[in-house]
């Protein structure tokens, strides 16, 4: 048991990122173990998201170099969707709204494409409402969000919430939490914060990108980096969440010759 | 290949050395009407693309091939009752059946309908009901202005008649199959009229079902008149193989505090052109027209449409959506008139298309002729490829990509389904646009809602 632990989950190496010839990330290393809490955290424009977007397979970006593994798995080599089947699940920074595709829907077909996936049946309908009736209760999100369109005219919390709602029904391995305190308000913000604390267990693992330390009271990091101008340039314990929070990035571009 | 004068040409021989036929059976305010309609035609021909009002829509092709025309009722070898029969579940409709655009002779006895409507052809309303039929026949259909309108009343000979009394409501919809059955290739003329009095609700659910693989060439025109405070659904559904060309004009007026909804749905068929014209002719009446149309191949699909606001405190909601695949091509006009007088007129339009493909076309024109100066009025065009930050959302979840183009473009063409106000049919219509979408219903011999035959 003790070696399970310690192989990596998710290990990228070298990575490098760019988007119409100009390069956002120069170089990321980072390993994550399963169990583990990751907070990355940096000024805007330092590539946060698009470190999140390349790991879920947004085929925007232009991987230029390095490699990224995921449970002994090229992920770069992946789908968006397999990626998602492997257990790779991305909180978006800003959930897109879909008319016409009702949130049942929706989550029925992506939790059955996943027990496809394991070699699973798909599930009745009967047993697919009791589970949406416990991933609600668990993330408090309120049955008239689930019972519309995706996201359709919901609030910046709601859409957030909905995120944590889909992520307890896909169960993921591991959790990439792209600015999900953007925009809370401090209810929804504990809210989301409880989903993902419930959510967590010694198999999953979870990054948190952020820029503000205040979720970072709620969820609990084991290892903070920071992300400047692509590259991570400082990695450590919880601590220096604190310490970004009181001094903000400005000695971190001095160390860093900007 | 024939020109256009040609074919008008032959028309009109047909109509002089058919005039016996085209008289016979046919009530005096009938064929006065023809007479007049022909005078019409004859000054306006075929419209070809000269015409701004089909710029879109090549008919030539259409128009120039030699199809077989019945100018009588032909008697129908095989009883179409047993032939067809519907199989929507749980879709219980009063159905009648036409042949080739005639009430067919055989039809089933409706006994459920409430007491005092009358389904029957148009030929017998003539005969049997003039003091309605004269009333309404020929008074909507503008024929001076569309010679498809004109040569439709010029050689119009029967269709369907439905009558609802002052009062009366139908629970279950009316539902009129025309069954396109022929050995050889036919154009059929079919005239409806329709009468809804005050007070009175009927929802109405048309549909097409090509028996034959042979062309067809189908010219309908149907008049509406909906009464005060009367409640009244037409849903179109067509629904033909890709060897048939669907000319279908609708005209409805509508009377004060009346409230109309029509959903023209076009899955299949060659070329199709659909004539949709409203007149709010009183105060105080809502007006919904919606539509949706889904091509791919060579298909073509063209909405005309116009809403007249000719009397204050009208509300109007005109909205059409389109996925057009491959080399489909379409159009959509919508023109909106608020009379000088109109004031208080609330009209909404719009018009949004979803481009699969390179090739696929679509022209968009919304009109707006606002003579009122206290109106609200608005319309919107979009034409646009699948949203890409849709998709992705979709897939980050563990959707495959095919699947998820599916439900994007299914949540699309839904709002227009949503609106319809047949709970069973709605559900059958997602059915089939789900499956017309995955591309399962490509080779389409069956109609709109799927029968055993």
């Amino acid at each position: 048991m003790g070696k399970k632990l310690n192989i990596e989950m998710l290990s990228i190496k070298n990575l490098h990122v760019s988007i119409e010839g100009k390069d956002i990330l120069k170089g990321i290393n980072l390993d994550v173990k399963p169990g583990e809490v990751h907070a990355i955290m940096g000024p805007n424009g330092a590539g946060k998201s698009t470190l999140a977007s390349v790991l879920a397979g947004r085929d925007l970006f232009n991987v230029t170099e390095g490699e990224v593994n995921f449970q002994g798995k090229d992920l770069l080599d992946m789908e968006p969707e397999d990626r998602a089947k492997e257990g790779i699940f991305l909180g978006f920074q800003y959930p897109i709204e879909i008319p016409g595709v009702s949130t049942v829907n929706f989550m029925k077909t992506a939790v059955n494409e996943h027990r496809k996936y394991k070699g699973l049946d798909p599930l009745s309908a009967s047993d697919f409402l009791k589970l949406m009736r416990e991933k609600k209760s668990l993330v408090e999100i309120d049955s008239k969000l689930t019972n519309r369109s995706v996201n359709e005219g919901f609030s910046g919390g709601e859409k957030k919430k909905n995120e944590i709602f889909q992520m307890a029904m896909l169960e993921p391995k591991l959790a990439v939490l792209d600015e999900t305190d953007s925009g809370l308000d401090i209810d929804a913000l504990r809210v989301v914060a409880n989903g993902v604390n419930k959510l967590k267990t010694r198999d999953n693992a979870t990054i948190v990108i952020t820029h503000y330390q205040r979720l970072l009271d709620y969820i609990v990091p084991d290892v903070v980096h920071v992300l400047y101008d692509g590259r991570i340039v400082k990695t450590a314990g919880k601590e220096l969440a604190l310490e970004l929070e009181e001094k903000g990035y400005d000695w971190i571009k001095e160390e860093n010759g900007k | 290949m024939a020109d256009i004068n040609t074919i008008n040409k032959d028309f009109a021989d047909l109509f002089n050395q058919g005039n016996e036929l085209l008289l016979e059976g046919s009530s005096d305010v009938m064929n006065e009407t023809r007479k007049n309609a022909f005078q019409d035609f004859s000054k306006l021909g075929v419209p070809t693309r000269a015409n701004e009002n089909y710029k879109y829509t090549n008919l030539i092709p259409a128009f120039d091939h030699p199809y077989n025309v019945n100018l009588r009722y032909q008697q129908v070898d095989v009883d179409l009752n047993e032939i067809f029969q519907c199989d929507v579940p749980e879709l219980d409709t009063n159905m009648v059946l036409l042949t080739n655009g005639w009430y067919y002779g055989n039809n089933k006895e409706l006994t459920e309908l409430p007491k005092g409507v009358i389904i029957c052809g148009v030929q017998e309303a003539a005969e049997k009901y003039p003091e309605i039929f004269n009333a309404h026949y020929g008074k909507y259909a503008k024929t001076d202005e569309d010679g498809v309108v004109a040569l439709n009343t010029a050689l119009a000979k029967d269709g369907f008649f439905i009558y609802v009394p002052k009062g009366v409501v139908i629970e279950k919809p009316i539902q009129v199959v025309n069954l396109l059955r022929s050995d050889r290739d036919l154009m059929a003329t079919q005239r409806n009229l329709i009468v809804v009095e005050e007070n009175a609700q009927a929802k109405i659910i048309v549909c097409d079902h090509t028996l034959t693989h042979h062309k067809y060439l189908t010219n309908s025109v149907t008049e509406v008149n909906v009464a005060r405070n009367a409640i009244f659904d037409l849903y179109t559904l067509q629904n033909q193989h890709l060897n048939s060309v669907i000319l279908n004009s609708t005209f409805i007026r509508q009377e004060s505090n009346s409230n109309v909804l029509s959903n023209t749905i076009s899955l299949y068929g060659g070329t199709i052109r659909n004539n949709h014209h409203v007149i709010l002719d009183e105060e105080h009446c809502e007006n919904n027209t919606f539509g949706m149309y889904l091509m791919d191949r060579d298909q073509h699909v063209d909405n005309f449409t116009s809403i007249d606001h000719a009397k204050p405190n009208c509300l109007s909601n005109e909205h059409f959506k389109g996925v057009m695949d491959d080399q489909a091509s379409g159009a959509f006009a919508g023109r909106i008139f608020v009379r000088r007088d109109a004031q208080q007129t609330q009209a909404f339009q719009s018009n949004n298309n979803l481009l699969l493909s390179n090739d696929a076309v679509i022209n968009t024109k919304p009109q707006l002729v606002i003579d009122a100066d206290d109106v609200k009025c608005s319309h919107g065009a979009t034409v646009g490829q699948m949203d890409e930050d849709a998709l992705f959302y979709l897939r980050a979840r563990g959707i495959d990509e095919k699947e998820a183009r599916q439900m994007l473009m299914f949540a699309f063409a839904h709002e227009i389904i949503e609106k319809i106000r047949v709970e069973p049919l709605k559900e059958r219509i997602d059915e089939l646009v789900d499956k017309r979408l995955r591309g399962e219903i490509s080779k389409c011999n069956t109609c709109a809602i799927a029968c055993n035959h």
